[in-house]
């Protein structure tokens, strides 16, 4: 990553330069030139802290190990980045208001809601989604257990469960009841596949051997 | 989202000059403002985000005070092994946020000055939801989870996880703001809004929060939380206590509703019924009794009287030990 994206991962040179098509393809106040409309929706800078956006900004972060680039508007949440410009569709817009847990992944290595994230907000950061964690031919042993634990149904809320339960497994390898209730009580689930997902923080690695056929899912 | 423009200040200073600018709004853990800018139901021209001020997380402990920096996340304080040991109390206020990615996200500061749920406010009504004829359309709609203890025309309850502990350790808040630094106690965070468009802080125009702090070690204390389900969600009713004495003897107690006010409800009379005298069971139902007398429940939420004396009971035999 280079030294401008660590410090902030936001590039005030690149507002300049967004700002302007910002204007052009956004509609910002009819009837202006672009550079004016730009300047007209620059706020000024205060105590030398430079303002970006409303218009594109550049942005740079890690996503599942590569380092990825984008310009966006600050009101652009890491969700909709990740889904709408990066190709990342594992995390998944449900609620889309922090409550259903679909939208997790992990940055830094804790578990967020990226649908609360402005994207600009992890600016310069590693964020590890569902497809990060494993694929289908070298599957993360949460993913494996998830299989086998028959612990999916629509599977909408499954790439946020996984992650979820990634983090809490990465934190504490044989969580009890309370802590298992603490890690994934910010994800829901409307299928009731619970009993899967309990089989799959309850015995990661010898999951194979648990029944997860009697809970219905 | 409607569009905003976003600031990243390293430094107090400079956040503080930003939020002078009329329009700007603190950003720090983002779990609720982002969602009541998606739904418009408030709106920004500038973010001031503190997530690159440094001096802004931590937690402390020393010399028998608990220093914890506004922005250190609700998970960054649980993962604290001597803020724990200092006042556990802390912990279960924590536990009771049932969701890993809002503890890894929501900040101490976040906590304590999060707006309130009233589904009211939250569909566009306003925080005192008063109908064109002046009523209260709480008063007269669905307010099951609304206050018992309404003040002026304000209903809504105030919803922080921590706000009742601290006040009920007689925690102090340190404001930065172009005047420089104050410091006041927790509870003076809050107000009641008297109109329409008056927040429930008292932080005024770039005013910033930037640490609290306690005294540890003097009191024993304790947080019971009444809710409707164990995964995630607000509390009905919540009760903080602190005991200071050598018990059963009790010097001075604190108790603090949460849920129940537009603000942290500091059940004066009935911490004051239990100083000077010894803790007993007895006691502690006078102190329950005593800790709802004068509330004002409406159509919807008489049950959350009952659910009060139940919270401040628990939350009393928890710090006493007593519990059974």
């Amino acid at each position: 990553m280079s030294d401008e994206a660590k410090g902030s991962g936001f590039s005030r040179r690149s507002f300049l330069r967004g700002g302007a098509a910002g204007a052009l393809s956004g509609g910002l106040a009819a009837g202006l030139l672009p550079e004016d409309a730009a300047a007209a929706a620059a706020p000024k800078d205060v105590d030398g802290v430079p303002t970006v956006g409303p218009g594109p900004v550049e942005v740079e972060l890690e996503v599942n190990g590569v380092v990825r680039r984008l310009e966006a508007e600050p009101r652009v949440t890491l969700l909709d980045a990740l889904r709408d410009h990066l190709d990342t569709t594992g995390p998944k817009r449900v609620c889309d208001r922090g409550a259903c847990g679909a939208c997790t992944v992990l940055e830094d290595g804790h578990p967020i809601y990226a649908c609360s994230r402005l994207l600009i907000e992890s600016a310069g950061r590693s964020i590890t989604t569902v497809e990060g964690l494993g694929s289908p031919d070298a599957m993360h042993e949460v993913q494996q257990a998830f299989v086998e634990n028959d612990a999916q149904q629509c599977g909408y809320c499954t790439p946020g469960f996984v992650v979820a339960a990634a983090a809490l497994l990465a934190r504490n390898p044989r969580p009890g009841e309370r802590e298992i209730e603490a890690g994934l009580g910010g994800n829901f689930c409307r299928c009731g596949t619970y009993m899967g997902i309990l089989g799959v923080v309850g015995a990661p690695g010898h999951a194979a051997g648990r029944s997860g056929g009697d809970h219905g899912g | 989202m409607r569009p905003f423009s976003y600031a990243a200040p390293a430094t107090v200073e400079q956040a503080v000059s930003l939020l002078e600018v009329e329009g700007s709004e603190v950003l720090a853990g983002g779990t609720d403002l982002l969602s009541l800018l998606k739904d418009d139901v408030e709106r920004v021209e500038r973010l001031v985000a503190l997530r690159g001020i440094g001096d802004l997380s931590g937690v402390e402990v020393a010399g028998g005070r608990l220093r914890i920096g506004s922005m250190t996340t609700l998970q960054e304080l649980r993962d604290h092994a001597e803020a724990m040991a200092a006042v556990p109390a802390l912990g279960t206020a924590i536990d009771g946020v049932a969701s890993a990615q809002l503890r890894a996200m929501g900040t101490v500061g976040g906590d304590l000055l999060q707006r309130p749920r009233c589904w009211y406010y939250r569909r566009g009504f306003g925080l005192l939801a008063l109908a064109p004829d002046g009523g209260s359309m709480v008063e007269a709609g669905d307010n099951r989870y609304h206050a018992i203890f309404p003040q002026g025309d304000a209903r809504f309850v105030s919803p922080s996880s921590l706000a009742p502990l601290l006040v009920a350790l007689g925690a102090e808040a340190t404001v930065h703001g172009p005047d420089g630094e104050r410091r006041v106690p927790v509870e003076a965070l809050y107000r009641t809004p008297r109109a329409e468009g008056e927040r429930e802080n008292t932080l005024g125009p770039g005013e910033l929060l930037v640490e609290v702090t306690a005294s540890v070690g003097a009191a024993r204390s304790a947080v019971y939380e009444v809710r409707q389900r164990r995964s995630l969600d607000w509390p009905l009713m919540a009760a903080a206590v602190s005991l200071h004495g050598e018990l059963p003897r009790v010097d001075r107690a604190r108790i603090v509703l949460g849920h129940a006010a537009p603000t942290p409800w500091l059940a004066a009379a009935a911490g004051d019924l239990l100083t000077g005298g010894e803790l007993t069971p007895e006691r502690i139902e006078e102190a329950a009794r005593a800790a709802v007398e004068g509330a004002r429940p409406m159509s919807g939420n008489r049950y959350k009287v009952q659910l009060a004396t139940v919270a401040v009971r628990r939350g009393l035999q928890r710090a006493a030990g007593m519990e059974a």
